[in-house]
């Protein structure tokens, strides 16, 4: 139970981190040098995603301790199927019929995995 | 896309698998060998500053980065399956150095994961979103 509540959190914290970061990381456009990221630190909305990043990081910590390795990373990958909806969805992006089958087999492997 | 950004989006989702898997792997390692945790931030203080956990989180920053920069040219909806390969890497770094049990779904479950990301690497990396 205490893995499941977890879960729940990274998903919902990861999820909240990855649109921020892809919509603003867009807006800047490509990273060309490494160290022209440090530039990007002071930007509030990446802030927030770090700090969500924070939050699904933590309960990470807590979920290794309780579950094993080959639970709890693929589990946590229950994100993906929400965030591909999402980047077409908020993001606007064009996700082809290939890349939905791919991230709906990825979807069912995930469910698998956490049996 | 360009030959230039095609390769560097390549070694990108190489560098994002590899440090995710190694990252993981040294946490797990790490958090083990601590006292469980509890609500309380000085449990995560002690087990940050652990040797394998502070390794872990520095590959897992390495790996932060290196994603942070691929999502700068590259969709998410790419972004996100591909570098979903670190999740079948974690399963087998499970299987062959944590000596866990991975039941016949687990390894169907991972089948079907490199299936899926098989299939959305076949596709282009940057479709440019609609305006």
């Amino acid at each position: 139970m205490k893995a499941w509540l977890l879960l729940g959190v990274i998903v919902a914290s990861t999820v909240s981190a990855d649109l921020l970061q892809s919509r603003e990381m867009k807006r800047h456009g490509e990273v060309r040098e490494l160290r022209r990221l440090g530039a990007l630190a002071r930007n509030n909305r990446l802030i927030l995603a770090i700090a969500f990043m924070a939050v699904s990081f933590f309960a990470f910590m807590a979920l290794v301790q309780v579950a094993d390795l080959s639970f709890a990373v693929p589990a946590s990958a229950a994100t993906l199927v929400i965030e591909t909806v999402l980047a077409r969805v908020v993001l606007k992006e064009r996700v082809d019929s290939r890349r939905w089958v791919g991230a709906c087999l990825v979807a069912c492997g995930v469910a698998l995995l956490a049996q | 896309m360009p030959r230039r950004l095609r390769w560097k989006t390549r070694l990108f989702a190489v560098l994002v698998i590899l440090s995710n898997a190694l990252g993981n792997f040294s946490l797990k390692w790490g958090m083990e060998r601590q006292a469980l945790l509890t609500l309380s931030p000085l449990d995560y203080i002690r087990a940050i500053f652990s040797p394998w956990v502070m390794l872990g989180i520095s590959l897992l920053i390495l790996w932060l980065l290196t994603r942070m920069a691929l999502l700068s040219w590259a969709d998410l909806s790419y972004v996100l399956p591909v570098t979903s390969l670190g999740y079948v890497a974690s399963v087998l770094i499970g299987r062959f150095f944590l000596s866990e049990q991975i039941t016949p779904q687990r390894w169907a479950g991972t089948l079907l994961i490199v299936g899926g990301t098989v299939l959305v690497g076949m596709g282009s990396p940057h479709s440019g979103a609609e305006s």
